[in-house]
């Protein structure tokens, strides 16, 4: 088979914290069958890995562009890297991370994630995980907690039951890229009866030139068992175009509970279009707390399949789209089973020529009955030029259910303004305590660490000094 | 009336609203450390003079001066004359969802005072203060005036006040909307903090918030213009005779039967 690797070729530094490439490998720009099967030789992936990646990469192909939500015709995806190898080895402790990727972390000002508030950290760098420690006592309960190449190695038969059974390659254009040449991402498997209880966390970013990221990840949590996962990136701003289309399946079982978070604010040239779902079985709660700051545009609908009886899904997220940004973004929850309870609330801020949508979907199968579902979305529009729209479908095939729909548009109100700079407030502290408190249903449920950092980052949005 | 070096002074003031003048020529000096009643019938521009004192947006001077230990009030936005020491208790407060009252005090009293007070000092302050206003510990993390009823929004505005120390505290018709009890402990809270350092402007339709704040002055506003100012004596004829002799004694005719029947 024909070699695609290339020299690497260092690169100048263009932005405050960007690094030299020192990169083992680097694929070809472009996507093809040869380098699909060049990712998973490198990758020493099981043959039927190898195929799903290759039948994936025929569904992208054949599919065409979606012509709804936010523009991706701009998207060159014949001028984009598929593929970065960072470095040879996996390290387990802090000290074996490469230091120009510890000085990257400190540079983006990651939250110094204090080690009794972490179980273990996974840091992926481009698009691979680099450093990987799992606590001990994780181990002992038998909690799985990998980066998503070494779960398919160690633990191929989970994988393979799992993988792609709740996101088909096929779901959309960009779950098809995603599964045939995704690489990173976490795996967690927590075994029945397992709370784990402090967080888990991942952190990665973009930093080549049109490098795409493409993580997969995949957390099973089997009955009776608990997790909490909480993903927070950021990425340097770039000239041409990043591309992010990650994959997320989680697996709920009889009566477990996962609750996934996530922070993104991806710089304002990234698209940054991802594709998560769960499934949550009888009696099983999955929790999405979805905080979208940045991005060129961001396409993402976190959903839940009900498909037991009393499986409650919770969809909590906030959206601020600054000046050229646009944040397409909602949550999905089909009810697949009597007795079943959802709860959406969607906070979205526009500024400037920003502009956020709310695209949701809840869906009521016939005989799901006695089915709850309550969607509240709220926009607040910060200037003239800011956009902001709602599009919630409801496709309700059960007579004997409770669905409520509430929606709210709102600018910066002149009477709580003034009340605030009489207070002593300049009129930005103002409109930034008036957002803060907007958004507050969706910070209060952060850890302490994260709702810090989504201030700050609000703040910057606010005063325009976000690039 | 006013001693020399005016703490805070009013000239001629003209202030528009929607187009429609409703201060038409004030004149009010406020000296240091007293409390200045004003009065007047409904319209009379009591709460227009209050906002626009305070510099709302929407209320527009047309002519006119007011200074604060010499210094141009006017040219200052909102914020800046909360941080000269100007403080506005409002008659309806409104809300702020999802910002609670410790957090909306704690940055205000830094933004004020230019520096931080530590989480320790600051929060025996606020309970102490609202212990004193018979207000409960829960206040502190409800969201600003959010559900709160008129008289706990009332008593919100006056814990603020005792927090914020202001030199010069504009109190909107603090007294309306409370019963007996509240208004007791209200006008409590506004003595507690009277002193050589701070006056009072205090805005009331209410003889009867003045038999529990003493007032140093008492100033008459009728449509737009302060028409008389006397002692405390003042206060108790409008008491006993209502606006209505006043005003033929003075030759003005306002609309005080619309303003009695609405009272």
């Amino acid at each position: 088979m024909a070699k695609v690797a290339q020299e690497i070729v260092p690169s100048d530094y263009q932005y405050g914290f960007h690094d030299t490439e020192d990169y083992v490998f680097k694929s070809k720009r472009g996507l093809s069958r040869e380098i699909v099967e060049e990712i998973s030789e490198r990758k020493g992936e099981p043959d039927w890995m190898r195929q799903f990646r290759l039948k994936s990469l025929a569904i992208f192909l054949r599919k065409p562009l979606p012509t709804w939500g936010g523009d991706l015709r701009e998207i060159d995806f014949d001028n984009i890297y598929y593929y970065i190898k960072p470095s040879e080895k996996q390290g387990k402790e802090w000290d074996e991370v490469p230091e120009y990727i510890k000085n990257t972390f400190d540079k983006l000002g990651i939250p110094e994630a204090e080690r009794k508030f972490l179980a273990g950290v996974s840091a992926q760098y481009e698009s691979e995980v680099v450093y990987h420690s799992i606590r001990e006592d994780l181990e002992k309960q038998g909690v799985i907690f990998l980066d998503m190449d070494s779960g398919l190695r160690e633990h191929p038969d989970i994988v393979k039951e799992y993988f792609g059974t709740v996101i088909p390659p096929a779901d959309n254009k960009f779950s098809a890229l995603n599964s045939a040449v995704w690489s990173g991402g976490s795996f967690i498997y927590v075994p029945p009866g397992v709370q784990v209880e402090i967080p888990l966390q991942a952190y990665f970013r973009i930093n080549a030139e049109n490098m795409g990221q493409f993580e997969r990840t995949l957390i099973i949590a089997d009955e009776g068992a608990s997790v909490h996962y909480i993903e927070g990136c950021t990425a340097p701003i770039y000239s041409s175009d990043s591309l992010h289309s990650a994959v997320v399946e989680l697996i709920a079982k009889k009566n477990a509970k996962i609750r996934y978070t996530t922070i993104q604010n991806w710089s304002r040239n990234v698209y940054n279009l991802v594709t998560k779902r769960a499934v949550a079985y009888d009696g099983a709660t999955v929790e999405w707390i979805d905080g979208n700051l940045g991005s060129k545009l961001t396409m993402k609908y976190p959903g839940v399949w009900l498909m037991g009886p009393r499986a409650h899904a919770e969809i909590l997220s906030v959206a601020f789209a600054g000046d050229g940004m646009h944040q397409d973004a909602g949550a999905k929850v089909v009810h697949a089973a009597p007795h079943t309870t959802s709860n959406i609330v969607s906070k979205s801020v526009s500024k400037g020529t920003g502009r956020t949508t709310y695209r949701g979907l809840v869906k009521v199968y016939p005989d799901a009955v006695d089915v709850r579902s309550n969607v509240r979305c709220d926009a607040l529009l910060l200037d003239e030029e800011s956009r902001s729209d709602t599009y919630p479908y409801m496709e309700i095939e059960e007579e004997q259910v409770s669905i409520g729909h509430e929606a709210s548009v709102s600018k910066l109100g002149e009477e709580q303004l003034f009340y605030l700079m009489s207070r002593g407030l300049t009129e930005q502290q103002a409109a930034l305590m008036i957002v803060n408190g907007f958004i507050e249903p969706f910070t209060k449920e952060l850890p302490l660490e994260y709702s810090v950092e989504l201030n700050r980052l609000i703040q910057l949005e606010m005063e325009g000094s976000v690039g | 009336m006013s001693e020399n070096g005016t703490f805070f002074e009013i000239r001629n003031l003209h202030a528009a609203v929607d187009g429609k003048e409703i201060l038409r020529g004030v004149d009010l000096s406020l000296d240091r450390g007293k409390v200045h009643a004003l009065m007047g019938p409904n319209g009379s521009g009591k709460s227009t003079l209050a906002y626009t004192l305070m510099g709302h947006p929407r209320y527009e001077v047309t002519a006119g001066e007011v200074r604060l230990n010499g210094e141009n009030v006017l040219e200052w936005s909102a914020d800046e004359r909360a941080r000269h020491g100007m403080f506005l208790a409002f008659q309806y407060p409104v809300g702020i969802p999802g910002v609670t009252l410790a957090n909306f005090l704690r940055t205000s009293l830094k933004a004020i005072s230019g520096k931080d007070v530590s989480a320790l000092e600051f929060r025996k302050r606020v309970r102490e203060e609202m212990r004193n206003l018979r207000m409960d510990e829960s206040f502190a993390t409800r969201y600003v005036n959010e559900g709160f009823s008129g008289g706990e929004k009332k008593k919100a505005e006056v814990l603020q006040l005792a927090i914020l120390r202001p030199q010069l505290a504009i109190l909107d018709e603090t007294d309306s909307g409370l019963d007996v009890d509240a208004i007791r402990v209200v006008a409590d809270g506004v003595k507690r903090v009277i002193g050589p350092d701070m006056s009072i402007l205090l805005i009331t339709h209410y003889e009867n918030f003045l038999r529990h704040i003493t007032p140093d002055y008492v100033h008459v506003l009728s449509k737009g213009r302060v028409v008389a100012s006397g002692g405390r004596e003042l206060a108790d004829r409008l008491q006993e005779e209502g606006f209505e002799s006043l005003f033929a004694e003075l030759g003005i005719r306002d609309e005080v039967e619309a303003a009695a029947a609405s009272g």
